[in-house]
């Protein structure tokens, strides 16, 4: 229950620092914000690493595999499209 | 699930705070690059204090589907039109939603997570997991063309619906009281089956909502894959994606006047209607007392004109008419005309969809403005040309309390002096509804196909321009 209510905690802090930041973000980079965001929730690849990572490929393991796969897709292609739609976003 | 040692958790803050830095980089075109590139340092930082944690053992099978899925993002990333970047958001909503689902089957396995609060995690981990899952595969296939736009509804779908959500509580309930396989895979098939189901219903031009939700779902998805297995970055990362999402599918909303509950539940619009051959249409057109323009008229008005804008819509992305347009803007400058871009809030099928396109079309973003800062300008306006956008400018919005879209905001594109309207007939558009706009004294309809239609006014100014 301790730790439940630390990760709740934490839960609730970036949720209101997310609220912030989000708001501040222009509208033109609305699309760039959809595809960066699909990078970082490529996060779960680190869940993916410790939910199935170990020496031994039972089913957790396997199923780990496949989520690692399908994170990785998303954190190289997230980023990678990010930094290819900013770069055509130029001043006059 | 045991308390990391100092260095881990020093690591995963400062990762934490890398994402935030990349999405406030995004407040400005000129800081979000730099932004992108603090979130791959907190990408590497977290992967990399991961790999030494001491239940991560097997590197060799780890790296090897990490690379498998790190190419494939790469090649989707390198070769993605950006005019298929709806459905390619779309796509990676979804790959969250199953790495989600898979890692909460897979901590269910492992054991040792049995109590109550345990099992409503490894519960809610696999229900939004799933849902975010199929519901994006469903919007995918919706955004590429290969399930039809137009909702699709059935009799009893609410009640369906509604029958789903009561089951997929018993089998919570269920699975917390004996934490057995069998109700969480029952959940499995429930939730993924409502995803299709509920995704499915809604219509194209409420897409932009429904991938702002699935893009927040995809976050909270992650966040409880975090509480799962106790860790901070997961929870702090998947808070930031939901937020994200959520706040995109409020101003989305707000740029529809309809709510959220009322898109989600679907049903709305009747899908491309957009067809028909050129004589009919011109008859129909004639019929109905609509002033019809050709190409050499509206070309030599706008050479005339001292200020323009250019209100893109979704039929500029299925046209791929964004170079042209780009051309067309550079005749008519060289001309001694200012042109301006107007984007409303839901042009498209994503947000910020338009902006992306004329990037990519390499036009300047600071001659694109938003709706709030360009509305006041409409009357001061020679020629407002409207290409492959409908109820943005739907007057209806305005005065016709009895419209589906009344009270939604509009361009102000009737106030200008000239409006042109490129379309390929006067059909309704996605949301099914006729256009007072199209018959107005000061509109010019311009048929044809957005791409041929630009295509003919810039050689029609190249012309003039040799003359």
């Amino acid at each position: 229950m301790e730790e439940f209510l630390s990760h709740l905690t934490v839960f609730v802090l970036a949720c209101f620092v997310g609220w912030q930041v989000i708001w501040k973000v222009t509208p033109a980079l609305h699309t760039p914000l959809m595809s960066v965001s699909n990078a970082i929730s490529g996060i779960i690849l680190v869940g993916a690493m410790i939910a199935g990572g170990e020496a031994l490929l039972d089913l957790p393991g396997k199923l780990g595999m496949v989520a690692i796969a399908f994170a990785a897709i998303n954190v190289v292609g997230g980023f990678w499209v990010t930094q290819r739609m900013l770069g055509m976003f130029r001043k006059r | 699930m045991t308390s990391l040692p100092a260095i881990t958790t020093v690591a995963y803050l400062v990762a934490s705070i890398l994402f935030i830095l990349a999405l406030k980089g995004l407040s400005s075109p000129a800081t979000a690059r730099k932004g992108n590139l603090l979130g791959i340092i907190g990408m590497f930082i977290a992967v990399g204090i991961t790999l030494v944690q001491p239940e991560v053992q097997a590197y060799g099978r780890i790296a090897l589907f990490a690379a498998i899925g790190g190419i494939v993002g790469g090649i989707v990333a390198k070769k993605v039109p950006m005019t298929a970047m709806p459905e390619t958001v779309g796509l990676f909503n979804s790959f969250v939603g199953l790495a989600a689902a898979l890692v909460s089957l897979g901590a269910f396995h492992k054991g040792g997570h049995t109590g109550t609060i345990g099992s409503i995690e490894i519960f809610l981990g696999v229900v939004i997991g799933m849902v975010t899952w199929t519901g994006s595969v469903i919007a995918f296939l919706k955004l590429n063309g290969r399930v039809s736009g137009a909702p699709i509804t059935w009799p009893g779908r609410h009640a369906l619906n509604m029958l789903m959500g009561i089951a997929a509580l018993a089998l919570g309930a269920w699975f917390v009281v004996t934490h057995e396989a069998m109700p969480l895979y029952l959940t499995v098939v429930v939730a993924g089956l409502f995803g299709i189901l509920w995704i499915i219903a809604i219509g194209g031009a409420d897409m932009p909502v429904v991938i702002s939700i699935l893009n927040s779902y995809s976050g909270w998805a992650s966040v409880a894959t975090g509480f799962i297995i106790g860790n901070d970055l997961l929870i702090i990362t998947g808070s930031l994606v939901g937020a994200s999402g959520f706040i995109l599918s409020i101003i989305m909303g707000r740029g529809m006047n309809r709510s959220i509950s009322s898109v989600l539940m679907g049903g709305f619009g009747e899908g491309d209607l957009e067809a028909g051959d050129a004589a009919n249409i011109q008859a129909q057109a004639a019929a109905r007392g609509v002033n019809i323009g050709d190409v050499e008229v509206a070309a030599e008005l706008m050479r005339g004109s001292r200020e323009i804008i250019i209100i893109p819509g979704y039929g500029l992305a299925v046209a791929q008419a964004q170079h042209p347009v780009r051309e067309l803007t550079e005749r008519l400058e060289a001309e001694g005309v200012r042109v301006r871009f107007a984007i409303h809030p839901v042009a498209g099928r994503m947000p910020g969809h338009m902006n992306v396109l004329l990037a990519e079309a390499n036009i300047p973003y600071d001659q694109v403005l938003e709706m709030d800062s360009i509305n006041s300008d409409f009357p001061e306006t020679d020629v407002t040309l409207v290409l492959g956008a409908n109820d943005i400018v739907n007057t209806d919005a305005l005065d016709l309390p009895s419209s589906p879209i009344y009270g939604m905001p509009i361009l102000d594109a009737y106030k200008s002096r000239t409006v042109m309207v490129v379309k390929r007939s006067l059909n309704p558009g996605f949301s099914g509804i006729d256009n007072p706009l199209f018959y107005r004294e000061n509109t010019m309809m311009v048929f044809g196909d957005a791409r041929e239609i630009v295509d003919a006014m810039v050689k029609e100014l190249k012309g003039a321009a040799v003359a």
